[in-house]
């Protein structure tokens, strides 16, 4: 049949065997971006709060100063993910697919240990290299539940959970504050203060605070549920680039007229970088 | 025939060492000299003849985080009272704090036994200051710069003392806290945790604190943040001491037990008791 | 231009990974739980092994213009992804017509800065007069050089102003190679930090413009704050507070400046 090979599924490893030879000589494959994240969940007495930071980093770099870790799985349910970047977005995007797929042919509204079972076989099947670590949420026909889901396919259940570089500092939080019988509000405080831990006290983590609340109602993702970070000084009178300030090279006067359409590059045209 | 150097052992445990690389052996074994005896290790042993010179080094008997706030007026600073080896939660009933004078004390993190020879190295030097006559003392800055200098010192023989000190004072009318660790990096802060208390509870520790927070107050404080170190450092345990410095001198407290939770209700039986769907 | 600048493989930084976070070493310490070194020791699983350098983070740069000098570092200390504490000045007066900061392993800093405390005081006590900027920082390049192999693991901008009154920066690496220049930075945010300096203080890659004017002080203040915070909204190791000094003929004054926290 002939299908594109990305339309197949499942993942290509037709390089494995080239990969690793020109590693063994050597040489070093490309790096997936890993960043620093915080991310948590309470369970309160109606539904599930989830927290995310909103930072994306790339080594010491910061990549992405408002990205959104909270990703959808199902109307009712809600996966945050920590890790490397491409493997959390990709991992929650196919087992929303999948959720999907599965509640059209049950005709019923999915449930959160679904979710967690297909994410749970999908990571385990990987050893690991997928390597997501993900902060699962969701409220079903058997209430609210939360989980965190391991990159080698582990699984935890627990009322307060929390993952990512500032998994520490927010857990600190939790283990300080967290009480029985939680309603709406202290969650989302609880959660709030958690991910703030981690935004003010772990480098990897910064940005702003995103919630979601999930109950038995529906949803409600909040963007920058807090923004405590905001710029604090922008010179006065700005920058100002008057035109004529970049120097045009000698000779490239004729693309000016051209790139009005679209400048075609001839061989003869060269540009003259001589100056 | 090479001079043999002899580190200081009984004569039963005694060992030769080479004083630098060399290729000769003796009785099978080569060791690295200059290396102290608790750093030592076997495996230098195979290395090659003619191999450069490995020093390693490792914390041995450790003791985990030490955790300090600076208060309006004094200094509080609290640990737990375990020396692990390994996993192995070895010695349950060591304290970490060290009166050094009337006006400071010193915390330490790491190797224990590095910890106690430092402490040696500044009571030498608080007895002289004793001895002196002056109605002088060495203050606590004195003593946390000392402490750095001896630590950086060391690494750069890399050769270091393998530990992480808080230092706590009170000099001329106002608190003072440090912190020293094994490269010799040392800074003064409001707040300063150490080992797992840099994670876990540096978070809690800026949000406790207020520049008119009282030592009353911050005891308490410390002793909610090695709760929580408790629950989440497995090198941790919940006996504690918590020292304290205010004008009126040094008071460290006896070990006292944490009081701890463990019967929220999600915890044992909410949870699984309407999950019926999953394992 | 150097070597030993602050690279990924000494700082360690790319580990991101929160089961090393969490495993309870400081983020960036080399840790191989198949070191044979490591297996020797089966008592001992937190072993590790002993690196004496470590990268603290904090952007330093210094900026001149005719009859001033800025130079400003920013004060946060970083270690793996912990910042152990938010203020520690990395700029030393070392004398009114002469300002260093230095970026990088903090405990070298603190000597570094010791160290040529006392050579001036000692200076100072020999000769009857302040050391002059020129001569500072020949003394700092051969400091630095003096341990070529157990470098100090410090990136320093100097500035100040000449016996001439002339304000002038000086740049070096971490063993002492040296410039001379009108603006320069060092340090984890080196690399955002620099092309503005570049652009807004030198004018490069602009066409000659004759209305255009040297920056004054002022306005030079507005754009080193501008630019330090700019430059901690992407580097992670920047931030807190930034520590801007003015060296003018009036001598030497320091403003503190809030950079964001995260």
């Amino acid at each position: 049949m002939n299908t594109p090979e990305s339309a197949r599924g499942g993942f290509c490893f037709e390089n494995a065997i080239r990969n690793s030879v020109l590693s063994a000589n050597g040489y070093k494959a490309p790096t997936a971006r890993k960043t620093g994240t915080t991310i948590a969940g309470v369970v309160f007495e109606g539904g599930v709060v989830l927290g995310a930071d909103t930072r994306a980093t790339s080594g010491a770099t910061v990549f992405e100063k408002n990205c959104q870790k909270i990703h959808y799985i199902a109307d009712n349910i809600m996966c945050c993910g920590a890790g490397t970047a491409a493997d959390t977005e990709h991992t929650t995007q196919l087992i929303a697919s999948k959720i999907w797929l599965h509640a059209l042919a049950t005709r019923r509204k999915p449930r959160v240990a679904t979710a967690l079972s297909m994410l749970k076989h999908m990571l385990f099947r990987y050893q690991g290299y997928v390597s997501a670590a993900l902060v699962l949420g969701g409220v079903d026909f058997h209430g609210p539940h939360l989980y965190t889901v391991y990159p080698h396919g582990s699984t935890d259940r627990l009322p307060y959970v929390s993952m990512g570089s500032g998994s520490l500092a927010a857990m600190a939080v939790f283990e300080a504050n967290y009480k029985d019988g939680l309603t709406l509000e202290d969650a989302k405080q609880l959660v709030y203060e958690g991910i703030s831990g981690g935004i003010f006290n772990d480098l990897g983590s910064g940005g702003n605070v995103d919630l979601c609340i999930i109950t038995a109602d529906g949803q409600e993702l909040i963007r920058g549920y807090a923004k405590e970070n905001e710029r604090k000084y922008r010179r006065p009178g700005g920058y100002k680039f008057p035109s004529g300030t970049t120097p045009v090279v000698p000779g490239s006067e004729k693309f000016k007229e051209q790139s009005k359409d679209f400048a075609l590059v001839t061989e003869q045209d060269g540009m003259d970088v001589s100056a | 025939m090479e001079k043999v150097i002899y580190v200081n052992e009984t004569d039963a445990q005694r060992k030769p060492l080479l004083p630098s690389a060399s290729s000769s052996v003796m009785s099978g074994l080569r060791l690295t000299a200059g290396v102290p005896l608790k750093d030592r290790d076997d495996s230098v042993l195979a290395s090659a003849a003619g191999a450069p010179v490995k020093h390693t080094s490792r914390p041995i008997v450790t003791g985990s985080s030490v955790i300090a706030m600076r208060c309006k007026d004094g200094v509080v600073m609290a640990t737990d009272t375990l020396a692990s080896y390994g996993s192995l939660a070895r010695f349950r009933q060591i304290s970490r704090l060290y009166k050094a004078t009337d006006h400071c004390v010193i915390g330490g993190g790491g190797d224990m036994s590095d910890f106690f020879e430092l402490c040696e190295t500044v009571r030498k030097e608080t007895t002289l200051e004793y001895c002196y006559d002056d109605g002088h003392m060495i203050t606590a800055s004195a003593i946390h710069q000392m402490l750095a200098r001896i630590m950086y010192n060391r690494r750069n023989k890399m050769d270091p003392y393998w530990n992480y000190m808080l230092v706590a004072g009170w000099q001329h009318g106002k608190p003072v806290l440090g912190y020293v660790d094994l490269v010799g990096s040392h800074f003064v802060s409001e707040v300063i945790a150490t080992g797992y208390g840099e994670y876990l509870g540096l978070p809690l520790l800026r949000k406790a604190y207020r520049e008119d927070i009282t030592v009353e107050e911050g005891k308490k404080v410390l002793q909610q943040i090695l709760t929580v170190l408790f629950y989440r450092d497995a090198r941790t345990i919940d006996r504690i001491q918590i020292a304290c410095v205010t004008e009126k001198g040094v008071e460290i407290s006896e070990p006292t037990k944490l009081e701890t939770e463990w019967s929220y209700k999600a915890f044992i039986s909410g949870a699984r008791a309407s999950d019926v769907s999953t394992w | 231009m150097s070597i030993l600048q602050p690279n990924a493989s000494v700082r360690g930084l790319p580990n991101a990974d929160p089961r090393v976070a969490s495993s309870g070493f400081k983020l960036g310490e080399h840790h191989d739980p198949y070191d044979p070194l490591d297996v020797a020791h089966p008592a001992a699983p937190l072993s590790r092994h002993f690196h004496p350098y470590e990268d603290n983070g904090g952007t330093v740069l210094s900026v001149s213009g005719g009859d001033y000098t800025i130079v400003a570092s920013d004060t946060r200390l970083g270690s793996g992804y912990s910042v152990p504490t938010r203020y520690v000045s990395r700029v030393i007066k070392l004398t009114d017509k002469a300002v260093l900061a230095s970026s990088g392993m903090h405990t070298d800093i603190a000597i570094l800065h010791k160290v040529l405390r006392i050579r001036l005081t000692q200076y100072r006590h020999r000769h009857r007069k302040e050391m002059s900027l020129e001569a500072i920082s020949q003394l700092l390049s051969t400091i630095l050089y003096y341990r070529r192999f157990q470098p100090y693991y410090t990136f320093n901008v100097l500035g100040g102003i000449d016996e001439n009154g002339q304000g002038w920066s000086y740049g070096y690496d971490a063993i002492g190679s040296h410039e001379k220049v009108r603006a320069v930075c060092s340090g984890s945010g080196q690399y955002l930090l620099q092309p503005v300096l570049d652009n807004q203080v030198e004018f490069r890659q602009m066409a000659a413009d004759p209305t255009r004017k040297e920056l004054q002080l002022e306005p030079c203040v507005e754009l080193v704050k501008d630019a330090f915070t700019s430059t901690c909204e992407r580097d992670i190791y920047t931030g807190d507070l930034v520590e801007i000094c003015r060296i003018t003929a009036k001598g030497v004054e320091m403003e503190k400046f809030e950079l964001r926290a995260d």
